[in-house]
């Protein structure tokens, strides 16, 4: 009896350290998507210019999986994935862009000055789609699959270990399942 | 100087916490801009993540404040509202979050501590009162004599 009273809060302590000490490795600012298994929310947007006559709408998200890519102007980190997405583009992967809480002007000039990796593009400058989406800022990027439905969400720029590492192998077997 | 830290410090005093609400963003109804600023200051910013959207300069903040007062306008209940926000980022804005089995182990929390706290320190207390609550052994012959003496001489031995 003695001896328990010493013991257990020992253990008790022991384990609320666990706890907190695997808490503090995770990053309180990536939270879980809302959309995942569901289906993406309804929207229609516009493209970046006025010449560009089709924009990117929900209806788009049908038949193969697609990477739906958060993108602005104003990203600084965007400046860094950037190369990541033409090199993606480059290996044949279909990505749309979703230009989120910018001005369409600005988004065209960005990529006009670094290179197109979107196959379709939607200017969402009041950022609705967006927060429709759970979107907490740029970049961010949904795995889309055939039947329009959201199966993982990444938070932040593609890095090369993120594409092999997760979305690569995770595109593959969407596109096993359709 | 002594004079400016003064008057900085009483500044301080007045300044009451402002919220990031502005006069622009705000409904011309003020039942309805009352339950607006109430809902706001239930949610979390999801950008600066410990305060509320009422007080975060966050645009992200600033669309969320200007959506909930949208569909307040639009007629929706507080409930409604709230509902709207948490369909899309999860329960994680709600600043009380609800009691459910991912938060069970948070709101019960305070009880696990309470209860065994609690016991064990009734369980010490009522075993210290009946140590204690025996008569003590009577004095000695030595001790009362030693006793007596300090009782005349005011003096210990």
């Amino acid at each position: 009896m003695r001896r328990l009273a010493f013991i257990v809060p020992i253990v008790l302590f022991l384990m609320v350290a666990a706890a907190l000490g695997l808490g503090l490795r995770r990053d309180p600012s990536i939270l879980p998507s809302m959309l995942i298994d569901r289906p993406i929310p309804t929207f229609d947007l516009p493209g970046l210019t006025p010449e560009d006559t089709v924009g990117l709408a929900s209806s788009d998200f049908t038949g193969k999986p697609v990477l739906l890519n958060v993108f602005a102007s104003w990203c600084v980190a965007c400046v860094i994935e950037h190369p990541m997405l033409l090199r993606l583009q480059s290996q044949g992967v279909t990505i749309h862009g979703l230009d989120w809480k910018d001005e369409p002007a600005d988004g065209a000039a960005w990529l006009a000055q670094r290179g197109n990796p979107y196959t379709l593009i939607g200017s969402d400058p009041r950022g609705r789609t967006g927060i429709d989406f759970g979107v907490t800022g740029a970049p961010e990027t949904f795995v889309i699959d055939g039947h329009g439905r959201v199966r993982y969400r990444h938070v932040g720029p593609i890095t090369p270990e993120v594409w092999t590492e997760t979305l690569q192998p995770m595109l593959a077997r969407l596109d096993n399942e359709t | 100087m002594k004079r400016f830290v003064l008057g900085l410090f009483c500044a301080l005093l007045i300044a009451g916490p402002v919220a990031a609400v502005l006069p622009e963003e705000q409904l011309a109804d003020p039942v309805l801009e009352a339950r607006a600023r109430a809902i706001s200051q239930e949610l979390r910013c999801v950008v600066c993540q410990n305060q509320s959207i009422d007080d975060s300069d966050a645009p992200l903040a600033a669309d969320l404040r200007a959506i909930v007062r949208e569909r307040l306008s639009a007629g929706d209940t507080d409930a409604e509202v709230m509902a709207y926000i948490v369909d899309r980022y999860g329960n994680f804005v709600l600043l009380k979050p609800p009691l459910d089995l991912e938060t069970i182990l948070l709101w019960s929390a305070p009880l696990l501590v309470l209860i065994p706290g609690g016991l064990g320190l009734a369980l010490y207390l009522r075993r210290r009162s009946r140590a204690g609550g025996a008569d003590p052994a009577p004095l000695s012959a030595e001790e009362r004599r030693a006793l007596a003496d300090i009782l005349k001489t005011g003096d210990a031995p």
